[in-house]
């Protein structure tokens, strides 16, 4: 089926790869960008948009996005959770593994490619797993998943205990030029913690999870990509002193990309006060000095992508006793409009940097066509109005569920439409 | 180092007659043509094979098949040396040994002992119906009960001296030396 | 006369001490032993009255039956002697073995032991001459000989020449005789397999490393096929046989995609439909019956270079060796 050409005229172009930041216009055809520049002309046939005051940007990647297809549908389907993305403005989201049953074989693998197509809205990658079943015991048949369309390998969301096996993952992905993410955590040490380990859970009565935890396998993650040569990608970063081992790996030429996600650049533990479950996630909401780190590693792109860990999980679950809640958030909906007011909006960052942390990075990060804007690349584009005030309202989420801890902010900049392959998935 | 210069005893003119009378020599013994076959030893008796082989041809326009032999594996003193030697290739000749008068053919015949390996050799491949040894100088010296059945010339010598032959192919030229080399290099 | 470079001394224990005149004149050597193969009666002399144990601690048929054709060709007398070793400990029975070979006094010892560097601790110990038939991970020095035989006598030279060794590296002591002795010899090598299966650092010992195995097919003169071992499923290198014969196995597909001639060997035993296709191990670039003939004539070479010749005796010999 053959699309219109769409002209997106007098936008302010905000392209990193190409080091735009500046009104243009940008013809779409044929699925790729056609052409940048001033004052085009629209070719016959085509759709006008006026992006008159509004960012035109490559189109934004979130590696990082639980689909709960197969196995909890009533949390989230392929098809809810794109078109929650593309109400967020994302092009392309990447689907982690940990479905029921798990995404650890070329058909399971082609079964989210295919479910994904037929949603017909923001294209959603697989995410294969590192062990069979996510068992933590053996690799999993990496060339077959790569071969049917899986970007990268993960066990997320458990950690790999056996740091053998991580070794033989980061050498085994060396055969199929992928990345290794890594949900990193001592299980031994967070066994049980259902929040950050510090003066909040103190006061709340509740087992917490020591920075150590995750701190521990970060630097076990480095060291191993370090020793084999492989890529470690390091998921939703939330520690200050991994932020900093990050940063002297990357300075040693280790290869390794990391995320940190909207609600570790944002909230600390004191949002669990309360005993608020849908401020509780893994890993967890952590110190001030934490997020400060967060957010200082996101601006010196020490943590180079930014990812949600949309998790979504049905009200009745959250509905319970702290201890007894499922960990997660949803992101998808919420990510652009935090950053545009809490990140950006709050000067960490400027909007190129940011299409760099939400676009370019991630596309680089797992070898993804897009993230620019560049003639004759795919045409996955973000339009994003950036002084729209909104208010985070979770009955209106396209997604299947709504366990956010932002209900009800203000936030301000919002994505007005979403084109993936030169076709408009999604408009406000 | 030998201390004086080389005793040519057979120039190339005494060789060739030799090898002619040789060859009639063998075919007589051999009571004509019948199951001649030549089989050099490596390396100086294959060119010594080969003259007598187009001797007899020639004088007789019959084909006589000619082979190669290396005896290096059935020499006695393997075990003893250090390095091995190179051992070279040993090529029968067409049609075989067996049922054949075969001429073993070598340049210089002493102890007697690289004929007794020839001899262990050629009874491995196959059932000669009979072996000459034919050899262009007898040194004397054996140390091993093994006499030629035909000579090209006998020559005396003593401890500290070697009979050497030299062949065109090898050595440029046809030649029968003696060379002398100083008495504890013996 | 006798060959240039030195003489092998008294042991083979592997292919890393070995200069590349001695590892061309084993290979010179053995050609004429080719040819006793051919033979009617497949005998010579060489070895009469020696004997010739063949310890060996793994199982191998093939290997053991090499070299025994070898020995009994060359007339020595053999022994065979295997033990499995599962409920020995092993250090302990390798000073015991070498202690009872030494009182037996025999000539000549072939092993092959589970543990690296057990041929030369073995050769230390005896004063018989050690072959070594394979010790742990770190070399099978006859094997990559008479692989580098075949290869010069289907392309006539090593020099120059691109050989891939493909497969599980790791735990291969083909591969590491291999490499050793192809770069000794001029040969420019290169291995390829999932990365699981590679040594650290193995680019270091100066070979190319492909990642994909079309990349090594479109590269090579020459390609080493090695046995993928099923224990390596379980130990968890690699996910599935399946999935090994997807992205490393060597199919006429490939083959044919390279669109050129290329040698194919393979030590042996093959899976066949795991690292090798049936129609490549059956088809014509395959040398692999080439290999085991010449693993015999290598076999009686190496023998014939390491017996006997104690240097002392050398000048006694040189006097009374004459015609």
């Amino acid at each position: 089926m053959s699309v219109r050409p769409i002209l997106i005229r007098g936008g302010r172009v905000v392209d990193p790869s190409q080091g735009l930041d500046r009104p243009m216009d940008v013809l779409l055809a044929d699925g790729t960008i056609a052409r940048l520049g001033d004052d085009l002309d629209a070719p016959e046939g085509a759709e006008v948009m006026d992006a008159g005051g509004k960012l035109v940007t490559p189109g934004l990647i979130d590696v990082h996005v639980h689909l709960r297809e197969p196995g909890g549908e009533h949390k989230e389907t392929i098809a809810s959770g794109a078109r929650a993305a593309a109400a967020g403005g994302f092009t392309t989201i990447c689907a982690m593994p940990n479905t029921e049953p798990a995404i650890d074989t070329a058909a399971a693998v082609g079964f989210v490619m295919a479910e994904g197509q037929r949603a017909g809205s923001t294209r959603v990658l697989p995410v294969g797993c590192l062990s069979k079943g996510r068992a933590g015991q053996e690799l999993a048949e990496v060339g077959e998943m790569v071969d049917a369309g899986a970007v990268a390998i993960t066990d997320d969301g458990s950690p790999v205990m056996d740091s053998g096996l991580m070794r033989l993952a980061l050498e085994y992905s060396l055969n199929f030029g992928i990345p290794v993410a890594d949900h990193p955590e001592d299980v031994g040490l967070s066994r049980d913690g259902a929040m950050n380990e510090g003066l909040v859970s103190t006061r709340l009565g509740l087992r917490g999870k020591p920075n150590a935890s995750e701190d521990i396998h970060i630097v076990r993650d480095l060291l191993l990509a370090e020793f084999t040569g492989g890529h470690i990608h390091l998921q939703h970063v939330s520690t200050a002193y991994g932020v900093e081992a990050i940063r002297q790996a990357k300075a040693r030429g280790v290869q390794v990309t990391a995320e940190a996600t909207p609600h570790h650049l944002i909230l600390t533990d004191e949002a669990v006060e309360g005993y608020r479950t849908e401020a509780k996630m893994n890993p967890p909401l952590r110190t001030a000095e934490d997020r400060d780190a967060v957010r200082e590693g996101l601006r010196d792109g020490t943590l180079d992508t930014l990812a949600t860990d949309h998790a979504p999980h049905h009200y009745d679950e959250k509905e319970a006793a702290f201890d007894d809640a499922p960990n997660g958030i949803v992101g998808l909906e919420t990510s652009l409009g935090l950053v545009l007011t809490h990140v950006v909006g709050e000067g960490l960052i400027d909007l190129s940097i940011m299409v760099e942390r939400m676009s370019l990075a991630p596309a680089q990060a797992f070898h993804l066509s897009g993230g620019t804007l560049a003639q004759d690349s795919v045409a996955d584009v973000t339009i994003i109005d950036p002084d729209l005030e909104w208010t985070v309202d979770p009955k209106t989420f396209l997604s299947r569920s709504s366990n956010t801890p932002f209900a009800g902010w203000t936030l301000k900049g919002r994505a007005t439409t979403t084109i993936v392959d030169g076709r408009v998935v999604w408009s406000l | 180092m030998p201390i004086q210069d080389p005793i040519v005893v057979m120039d190339e003119e005494a060789i060739l007659r030799a090898l002619a009378r040789m060859a009639r020599e063998l075919v007589e013994k051999n009571a004509g043509h019948e199951g001649l076959t030549l089989m050099g030893i490596q390396r100086r008796g294959i060119q010594l094979a080969q003259r007598l082989k187009e001797e007899i041809e020639n004088a007789s326009s019959r084909t006589i098949p000619a082979g190669i032999l290396d005896i290096t594996l059935y020499r006695d003193d393997l075990m003893a040396i250090g390095p091995k030697p190179v051992i070279g290739e040993t090529v029968l000749p067409p049609g075989g040994i067996d049922g054949r008068s075969v001429v073993i053919v070598d340049d210089v015949l002493f102890t007697g002992r690289t004929a007794r390996a020839a001899l262990n050799e050629l009874m491995s491949w196959g059932r000669p119906s009979r072996i000459y040894l034919c050899v262009l100088v007898d040194r004397g010296g054996r140390e091993l009960p093994i006499q030629p059945d035909v000579v090209g010339r006998e020559v005396q010598v003593v401890e500290n001296q070697q009979v050497e032959v030299m062949v065109p192919e090898l050595d440029g030229r046809w030649s029968v030396e003696i060379v002398t080399l100083p008495l504890e290099a013996a | 006369m006798s060959h240039e470079g030195s003489p092998l001394g008294k042991d083979l224990v592997g292919i890393e001490p070995l200069s590349a005149d001695q590892i061309r004149m084993i290979l010179d050597t053995a050609e004429p032993f080719k040819e006793i193969s051919k033979r009617e009666i497949k005998k010579v002399p060489v070895l009469r009255g020696k004997t010739i144990v063949n310890l060996f601690f793994e199982a191998s048929t093939r290997t053991r039956v090499s070299f025994e054709f070898a020995e009994k060709r060359l007339s020595a007398d053999t022994v065979n002697i295997s033990s499995s070793g599962s409920s020995v400990v092993k250090g302990e029975t390798l000073v015991d073995t070498a202690k009872n070979l030494e009182a037996m006094a025999i000539d000549m010892v072939v092993m092959r032991h589970g543990a690296s560097g057990s041929a030369k601790f073995l050769a230390d110990r005896i004063p018989s001459n050690v072959v070594n038939a394979g010790d742990g991970r770190h070399e099978h020095p006859t094997q990559a000989l008479l692989d580098m035989l075949t290869i010069r006598d289907n392309l006539k030279t090593l020099e120059g020449l691109k050989v891939c060794i493909v497969g599980d590296i790791l735990h291969s002591r083909v591969a590491r005789s291999n490499i050793y002795g192809l770069l000794k010899v001029g040969a420019e090598v290169a291995v390829c397999g999932p990365q699981t299966l590679l040594p650290f650092d193995i680019g270091s010992l100066g070979v190319h490393v492909f990642r994909r195995v079309e990349e090594a097919i479109e590269w090579a003169d020459v390609l080493n096929v090695l046995r993928l071992q099923l224990e390596r499923m379980k130990g968890g290198f690699i996910p599935s046989l399946r999935e090994y014969n997807r992205f490393f196995g060597i199919t006429n597909q490939r083959l044919e995609a390279a669109g050129k001639d290329i040698l194919i060997l393979h030590p042996g035993p093959m899976n066949r439909g795991v690292e090798i296709d049936s129609d490549v191990a059956d088809g014509d670039q395959q040398v692999i019956l080439d290999q085991v003939t010449n693993g015999v004539a290598i076999r009686m070479a190496v023998l014939y270079l390491l017996a006997g010749g104690r240097p002392e005796s050398a000048e006694a010999a040189k006097a009374g060796g004459a015609a």
